[in-house]
Parts: structure tokens; C-alpha cells; sequence
């Protein structure tokens, strides 16, 4: 395997960015992403982004970003309709393929023009399940009643999932809900989806972010302390919600077998669990240990959730920390489709 | 730079025709004529709404059968704030309802009148439109089965 680290990040959510489009504000961020280790669109082996036509209402939105990064003379590129994480991935492989030591990687999504909730329904079975509209928050409040009766969780250690994302949230400038609630208050607002309260959703949220990917020698002189990608594995589980046990997240936990999360001590966790349930959930599966590892610094996906830029976010805060050295290994996790269907983990190591 | 937000019309179209098939497009028929089918997979059991293939093991699966009209609601989430696509214009709640006969549950609606008419376990039956074109909203939703002993 040939080493590869995270040696840059830039990122930028907001509740809307009404005034830009998804060009607009990826272009500065691609730019500070490649400027902090002094690198432009030629020095890049690789490109890889996650974003999607279908959000965007156009079709191949995707090539207009490309666009922006200037890809003169012309670029090696690939695109996923995806989360960025997944275009990440993409990058890792080419990159162990050989021949290239970086790749530039971002993801995007402006759903602010429209009801997220609502267009979600269409990633469900096209024939059975979406014709009826059945909202995100809704398909995931079906899990959260299976959860709860079930006696896989309560309704207390949601709100506990809850408090924490907004008190770390308050640290984060790119955090949109912010506002510290006690676990009391949490319990005392009303349903939103019955039995999902407004601090279970995620706190929606327009941008992007971009990343920069070094392999070896390359990543050492460019970043002082590189993020290494120990491990990463990704999969899947039906797309038939009635054949799933919403009660845990069986393709969260195969992956973190595969990225080996579990070898070693984990100093902190930033995992896209756009639900307090998820969340809940992606704990127990990735056998992260609270007392020993900070769950979500940055707050995560209930703080802000930027569709198709989520995940690779997630990367991205903790290989921050790594280089921070806020701590030495760290999981990272993104995640797609209703009730956890799909997801990625990343293990990164600092030396 | 100005703050204002253009606007302009855009219809997202989807000019293409697709074939349900032979199993997906059975279950569509079967809702035209006021039944529901499920499909056995290799371990005997039922999945409603039947898939082609299943969805664990891949196998194809070939076997329709029917299932009843009647079922049980596993799980569900009430929706206050229903919208214009959806089943129901005044709020109802999104279930998980295995049908009798059938293994394994389908999304669809209840037509409730609160969240407290609602439980886990509670007996559920259809409730057909009366056009019925080949969709799966031929199927209205479903209405509690108010308590009575069969035989």
C-alpha cells in the first residue's frame, strides 16, 4: 500500500448562501484549500468531486465546477453523485494505482432552494416507496420508533446526543445550529416527527469543502504533520427498507472491520449521523467508547449538514485535529442514503 | 454586488418510459384488480412488495404469491405537516405494515385522526381507491382494524 494523508482542507457551511452559486463559492475554497500547502490545479495528479446534478436541477452541474478549478492544460478528473467522501475514496485508489503522490478532492451542495427533506424521498424505490413522498425525517422516524420501543435507545440518550453536538457546535464557525440546549430542554420541545424532536434533525446547511491528498515523501513536505489513511473501507446495505434491521447499522459496522477502526485507540471520532438515532447508531457499530474518545468535536452533521459535503467534511475536521495534534488517530465516517443505507469509515494516524 | 436573487422557471422533466417488468409490473397489475402479491424467496419466506431479485442474496426470485389485505403496523412515525404529494391531506401517520401472509413490511400511510390512535402491533387493512390505474398509490392507505374476534 502506498501511504496517503490528508494535507489540507477548507470547507464552508452556512444555513443558505443565497447570493452564490455552487460554482461561486467553490471556486474560493478550492483556491484556500490548494494555497495552504502551495499547490494549483497543475500540480494535481487527480481530481475527484462528489456533488449532485439532481439537487442542482441540471444536468452534468458537475462539469461547471470542474471548470473552477481551472483545468488548464487538461486535468485527470473523475466525479461521484456522491458525498465528496466517496470522491476521497475514489482518489485513494487511483492514487495506490501509482504514477500520481497527490489528488484534489471537494464536495458540494446548495439545498437550500428547495425542501431537502422532501426531495430525499427520490433516492427511495422508485416504484414503491417514493411515488407516496415519504420525507427523510419521516423514513428515519420509523427507525427511531423501532429504536425506542425496541429498548436500543431512549428518547434521554437522544437528547444527550442532542446537547453535546450543540455545546461543541459553539467552537465551530462553521457550525449552523449552535445554540446550547440542556437535555432537559431538548425533552420539553414538541415532536417534529413524532417521535423525532427538532434537535433529533439535521440543522441543514449550504457548501462545500475541498481537500488535498499527498502520498509518501510528497505529503511530509508539504504538511508538517500529515493525517495518514490507515484504513478506509466503504458498503452498502439493501436498498429495500423492509429487509433491513433498522435497529443497527450493519454496513457501518463491516466497514469499520475493513478500515480496522477498532485496532488501536481512537482519541476522536467525527462521524455523519445527520440524526441523533444515527448517530446513536454509528457508535455502537464503528465500538467507539465515549469516555476514551470525543465524539463529534465539531459538532457533526446535526450541527450542520451539507448535502454531498457532509462526510468528506467529516474527514476533514479530523485530519485538522491530526495536525492540530488534538490527537494521534482519529475515525472518520460519511454516510448516504435513508436510515444509514450506505457508509464510509477512514481511520487516520498522525506520526 | 446586489443581494437580490434572480429567479427563473425550470421543469425538471423525466422524458423516458420504463417497463416494471415481470414482478414489479405483477404487483402493479395485482393493485389494478384490488389484490397484493409478495414473492417467496429461497428460504420460504415472503417479501411484499415483491422484488425481482432478492435484495440480500441476489437470487432471482420467480414465485408470486398473495397476501392479505389485513396486516400489522411494526412501526410508526406520525406527520403532522403533510404535503401535497403525499397520501393523506390532512395529517396521518407513515407505517411499516406487514401484511398477513408476507414476512417482511411495506411503507405506506394510516389514516388516523391523531398520534394517539396510533400503536405499534395495531391491525391495520387496506383501503382502496376506487380508480385504480397499476400504482402504488391504488392502494389509499390503510385504516386501524377496530377490535373483533375472527374465528
Amino acid at each position: 500500500m502506498i501511504d496517503v494523508a490528508v494535507v489540507a482542507f477548507a470547507q464552508r457551511q452556512e444555513a443558505a448562501i443565497s447570493g452564490e452559486s455552487e460554482v461561486e463559492f467553490m471556486v474560493p475554497l478550492m483556491e484556500q484549500a490548494k494555497a495552504a500547502v502551495g499547490l494549483t490545479q497543475s500540480d494535481m495528479g487527480f481530481t475527484c468531486s462528489g456533488s449532485s446534478d439532481f439537487l442542482a436541477g441540471q444536468a452534468f452541474s458537475f462539469v461547471m465546477t470542474i471548470d473552477g478549478t481551472g483545468p488548464v492544460p487538461p486535468i485527470s478528473e473523475s466525479h461521484v453523485e456522491q458525498d465528496g467522501a466517496w470522491a476521497l475514496y475514489e482518489a485513494w485508489v487511483k492514487i495506490q494505482c501509482g504514477g500520481i503522490d497527490t489528488a484534489f478532492v471537494y464536495g458540494y451542495g446548495k439545498s437550500s432552494p428547495g425542501s431537502l427533506r422532501d426531495v430525499l424521498a427520490t433516492q427511495m424505490d422508485p416504484y414503491y416507496v417514493c411515488p407516496l413522498w415519504p420525507d427523510s425525517y419521516a423514513v428515519e422516524a420509523l427507525a427511531a420508533r423501532l429504536m425506542l420501543e425496541g429498548g436500543h435507545v431512549s428518547e434521554h440518550r437522544l437528547a444527550e446526543i442532542a446537547a453535546r453536538s450543540r455545546a461543541s457546535a459553539a467552537s465551530n464557525p462553521h457550525a449552523v445550529r449552535t445554540e446550547s440546549k440542556s437535555v432537559a430542554e431538548i425533552l420539553a420541545e414538541d415532536y417534529a416527527v413524532d417521535p423525532l424532536r427538532p434537535s433529533d434533525l439535521p440543522a441543514e446547511a449550504d457548501g462545500g469543502c475541498a481537500v488535498v491528498l499527498a502520498a509518501g515523501d510528497r505529503a511530509r513536505e508539504l504538511c508538517e504533520r500529515p493525517a495518514w489513511i490507515r484504513g478506509m473501507d466503504h458498503r452498502s446495505d439493501a436498498h429495500t427498507l423492509g429487509v433491513r434491521d433498522l435497529t443497527s447499522s450493519a454496513s457501518a459496522r463491516l466497514a469499520a472491520h475493513y478500515a480496522a477502526a477498532a485496532g488501536d485507540k481512537v482519541d476522536l471520532a467525527e462521524l455523519h449521523g445527520p440524526f441523533t438515532t444515527s448517530e446513536h447508531l454509528l457508535i455502537e457499530a464503528l465500538g467507539l467508547d465515549e469516555d476514551s474518545t470525543a465524539i463529534n468535536p465539531s459538532g457533526g452533521a446535526l450541527a450542520a449538514h451539507t448535502m454531498m459535503a457532509s462526510g468528506l467534511i467529516r474527514i476533514g475536521e479530523a485530519a485538522s485535529r491530526i495536525w492540530r495534534g488534538d490527537g494521534d488517530r482519529a475515525v472518520a465516517h460519511a454516510t448516504s442514503g435513508p436510515c444509514l443505507q450506505q457508509n464510509l469509515v477512514c481511520v487516520l494516524e498522525g506520526d | 454586488m446586489s443581494s437580490e436573487v434572480l429567479q427563473a422557471p425550470l421543469v425538471l422533466e423525466y422524458p423516458f418510459t420504463r417497463s416494471t417488468g415481470p414482478v414489479i409490473g405483477a404487483f402493479l397489475t395485482g393493485l389494478r384488480e384490488g389484490l397484493i402479491c409478495g414473492i417467496r424467496r429461497a428460504d420460504g419466506t415472503v417479501l411484499c412488495p415483491p422484488q425481482e431479485y432478492d435484495p440480500l442474496t441476489a437470487e432471482p426470485l420467480t414465485e408470486l404469491v398473495e397476501v392479505g389485505q389485513t396486516g400489522e403496523v411494526l412501526t410508526w412515525a406520525w406527520n403532522g405537516d403533510p404535503r401535497p404529494m403525499q397520501p393523506f391531506d390532512r395529517p396521518f401517520a407513515w407505517v411499516l405494515v406487514r401484511l398477513d401472509g408476507a414476512d417482511t413490511p411495506m411503507l405506506h400511510a394510516v389514516f388516523a385522526a391523531s398520534a394517539a390512535e396510533m400503536s405499534t402491533g395495531m391491525r391495520v387493512r387496506v383501503v382502496w381507491r376506487a380508480e385504480r390505474e397499476g400504482h402504488i398509490a391504488d392502494i389509499a392507505g390503510f385504516e386501524p382494524v377496530r377490535a373483533r374476534k375472527t374465528a
